[in-house]
């Protein structure tokens, strides 16, 4: 009965793009592949971008902001492979594990790219026509016996191939956008060791973990060719995520776009996929006291009131991490506007500003009562 | 005047390589930066990566986290990272890793902080330059040389120019040697911070807005004590405060030899202290700057204590302070031509923990004076009684550090 059942899922989703092949990734379990195409988990065919044999895309509530790129997420385990589920961390990857997250634009006129909230991502069943996007970089995160490892690979401009660039790469791009005006900025693919800046979620054991797939984060659904599905649910179909009780308790982060949400939630989401890989008790910005994981309360150690440690000239002349009531006086909201490497938070992923976060930030600061009173 | 000769001599040179960098900047020149960078990437615990001499100009941060690495360069004003333009990293060199030793080599300009070192036991930086340099500007970068959260740490014969908050910083750190360096035209030129155990000894900090500070901040994983400043010259410290409004050191009044903020177990001794127009020492509570208990974790405690200060050599200082509240207090005390004493206090203090005398501000120093400002009477009730500092404390005991050995 279960059986059948779990395989015409699973049908279902392996047709998650036009066109998949059935082929399957490769892992390899060391050495550093020169091009993508050697791990075959996405390959460009006839101009369309394809997702190779049960290699599942995946999105998250609220996804870290860098410079307006989409993102295209994909995981992929070795055949009777499954992931353990947690709560609140990372899900437990089986050795095998290929994550990958692709960095694309939607072109727009004479070689620009276009500012565009639509989600493309969900238009793979419609086919991914690169026509219509400019593929920047492909990054993986693979689970080797020894732990998770980041390969950030960089497309050519015939967007035929992605190759390794261990040492990143900074792209010169032009973007534009019905609220955005004609910006030129630099592109930056990050090198490995600044993947681990993220990635290396403790700063003490320096392992690399994926950042995205906790329970909080993909807890929502997705468009399957098959129809709209919970990711988790349809992840634990397929046989790729273990043991879970699908209740009402189980977390979800707000999408942050989402005005039906409360402001203080949405805050909350985006602060933690922004920023708490790093300000965390164990990440690498614990030196700064400041920890916005999201279930963190109201007080000093989000920012209230609180005195900056090492902020330098990312405090804007600003005395307070977090002034409640006053977004112009908050060290939050500059360091969030900032585009000054020397500044602007986060310190990577990004070298342009986020408005919409930045107006998000300010309005959940804007609403909150009291002062930072002097002793 | 030696000193001065000196500067003159390393900045010469300097100015004549970076024109010659400038002017043939050929392709190879330019992927130096991702040579070092692949050489950082592959290094192996026990590498030695060996910086050439020559201005290497690097656009983007630099970055290691393997553990075990050397990186030594031919001297620090022959081997020079050249961060003039950086688009991108929050720093100059960041470096994740254990058993690190970098030497003899410069970084310059950095956008951000020049070299900093994110968690890692036994750390070496010795003989490295830091310097921004325009001269002081609120436009550099914040921190020279900067391990945080570090254990076993020997930071030796640096040179630290121009930074916008501290030349030569360590934070959040175990056990910790800071020697024979020179800390020039910072905000800060030498910051204890959150530290445990440490030696600050053999350092010459002059032209800061604030020679040496130990201090403690609220919210961090750890509060600091136990540090000995010993055998340092400090002088001339007058340096306008270039910092920026927020950060602990903004609140640095310019003229100010060595500062303990709400650090407890200091010892200050055997240190050269001279021509601090504000103070040639300050004992101080963040009471005085931003600080309210609203703004920390409710176990901090913001009151220097077991403050020991004797046998130092004071001269000159005191003669025109920084700051309004300060000025019209030393005016009201000793008059339009009179000074500060060589021990300018905030007078917050913990009127319980203040009865055992271990926890006292001691000052054992011939005549020196000490002046009380009454912070928390709004220097409404300044007094020069010394009584309450006339004291002595039982001496800390001197870091073991193998790495210094």
């Amino acid at each position: 009965m279960w059986k059948p059942l779990l395989a015409a899922l699973a049908l279902t989703l392996l047709c998650a793009c036009r066109g998949g092949t059935t082929s399957q990734p490769v892992f390899h379990a060391d050495g550093n592949p020169a091009t993508l195409s050697e791990w075959n988990v996405i390959s460009v065919k006839g101009g369309e971008l394809t997702l190779s044999g049960r290699v599942v895309p995946y999105d998250l509530n609220s996804a870290l902001f860098s410079d307006h790129a989409h993102k295209l997420r994909t995981v992929w385990m070795p055949e009777g492979q499954m992931a353990r589920y947690d709560d609140r961390e990372t899900f437990a990857f089986p050795v095998g594990t290929i994550i990958s997250k692709t960095f694309y634009y939607p072109r727009g006129q004479d070689g620009r790219v276009l500012k565009s909230e639509d989600q493309t991502v969900q238009k793979l069943n419609a086919g991914f026509d690169l026509n219509a996007f400019k593929l920047i970089e492909t990054r993986l995160l693979v689970r080797r016996e020894a732990g998770w490892v980041a390969f950030p690979y960089v497309w050519n401009e015939a967007q035929t191939e992605a190759s390794l660039k261990r040492i990143g790469d900074i792209k010169p791009l032009t973007i534009s956008g019905p609220d955005m005006a004609v910006t030129q900025f630099s592109y930056v693919v990050p090198n490995v060791n600044q993947c681990a800046g993220c990635h290396a979620t403790n700063a003490t054991t320096k392992k690399l973990l994926p950042i995205g797939p906790k329970a909080r984060h993909l807890n929502r659904s997705y468009d399957y060719t098959s129809g709209p599905q919970n990711q988790l649910s349809a992840w634990q179909s397929l046989g790729l995520l273990g043991p879970i009780s699908l209740t009402g308790e189980t977390p979800k982060n707000a999408d942050w776009r989402d005005d039906s949400f409360p402001i203080a939630q949405r805050a909350r989401a985006y602060l933690d996929i922004n920023c708490s890989h790093c300000h965390n008790p164990n990440g690498p910005a614990d030196t700064s006291g400041l920890n916005l994981e999201p279930d963190v309360p109201m007080g000093p150690a989000l920012g209230l009131c609180k005195l900056p440690i090492a902020a330098g000239t990312g405090t804007g002349g600003r005395q307070f991490d977090i002034v409640p009531g006053a977004p112009g006086k908050s060290i939050f909201t500059y360091r969030m506007a900032s585009t000054d490497p020397a500044e602007m938070m986060p310190e990577l992923s990004r070298s342009l500003q986020d408005e919409a976060g930045v107006s998000l930030i300010e309005t959940w600061i804007a609403q909150m009562e009291g002062d930072c009173e002097r002793g | 005047m030696t000193y001065k000769t000196y500067i003159a001599a390393a900045v010469i040179p300097l100015g004549l390589l970076a024109c010659s960098a400038e002017d043939g900047a050929t392709p190879t020149q330019l992927s130096y930066q991702d040579t070092l960078q692949t050489q950082l990437l592959d290094a192996k615990p026990g590498d030695v990566i060996t910086i050439p001499a020559g201005v290497h100009p690097i656009s983007r941060g630099l970055s290691l986290s393997v553990d075990g690495v050397t990186i030594r360069g031919e001297g620090m004003d022959k081997s020079i990272l050249s961060f003039k333009g950086q688009v991108a990293g929050a720093e100059g060199l960041l470096v994740t890793a254990n058993d690190f030793t970098i030497e003899d080599v410069a970084i310059e300009d950095a956008i951000g902080d020049g070299l900093k070192v994110n968690e890692g036991n036994n750390i070496i930086i010795r003989r490295v330059r830091t310097e921004w340099t325009n001269g002081p500007s609120t436009k550099n970068g914040a921190y020279g040389i900067y391990p945080v959260q570090t254990t076993n740490v020997l930071m030796e014969d640096n040179v630290a120019i121009g930074a916008s908050d501290a030349g030569l910083y360590i934070g959040q750190s175990k056990n910790v040697i800071v020697r024979r360096n020179r800390a020039e035209f910072n905000v800060a030129g030498i910051e204890i911070e959150n530290t445990i155990d440490a030696d600050v000894y053999d350092n010459v900090a002059t032209n800061n807005t604030g020679g040496i500070l130990v201090f403690n901040m609220p919210n961090l994983s750890q509060e600091g004590s136990h540090t000995r400043v010993f055998k340092n010259e400090v002088y001339e410290n007058n340096t306008k405060n270039f910092g920026h409004k927020g950060t602990p050191v903004a609140s640095i009044p310019a003229g100010s030899g060595i500062v303990v903020n709400s650090n407890d177990y200091v010892e200050i001794f055997d240190n050269d202290i001279r021509d601090h127009r504000t103070a040639n020492v300050i004992v101080s509570s963040v009471f005085s700057t931003n600080y309210s208990p609203d703004n920390a974790n409710p176990e901090y405690d913001p009151y220097p204590e077991a403050i020991y200060i004797y046998d130092n050599r004071f001269s000159g200082g005191g003669n025109s302070p920084d700051g309004l509240d300060l000025k019209a207090l030393k005016t009201a005390m000793y008059g339009m031509t009179g000074s500060f004493p060589d021990v300018l206090w905030d007078g917050f203090y913990n009127e319980d923990k203040s009865k055992d005398v271990a926890m006292r501000i001691c000052v054992n120093n011939g005549d020196v004076g000490v002046i009380n400002a009454d912070g928390p009477g709004g220097y409404k009730a300044p007094s020069k009684d010394r009584s309450m500092h006339d004291c002595d404390l039982p001496k800390l005991s001197p870091v073991k550090l193998s790495l210094a050995e």
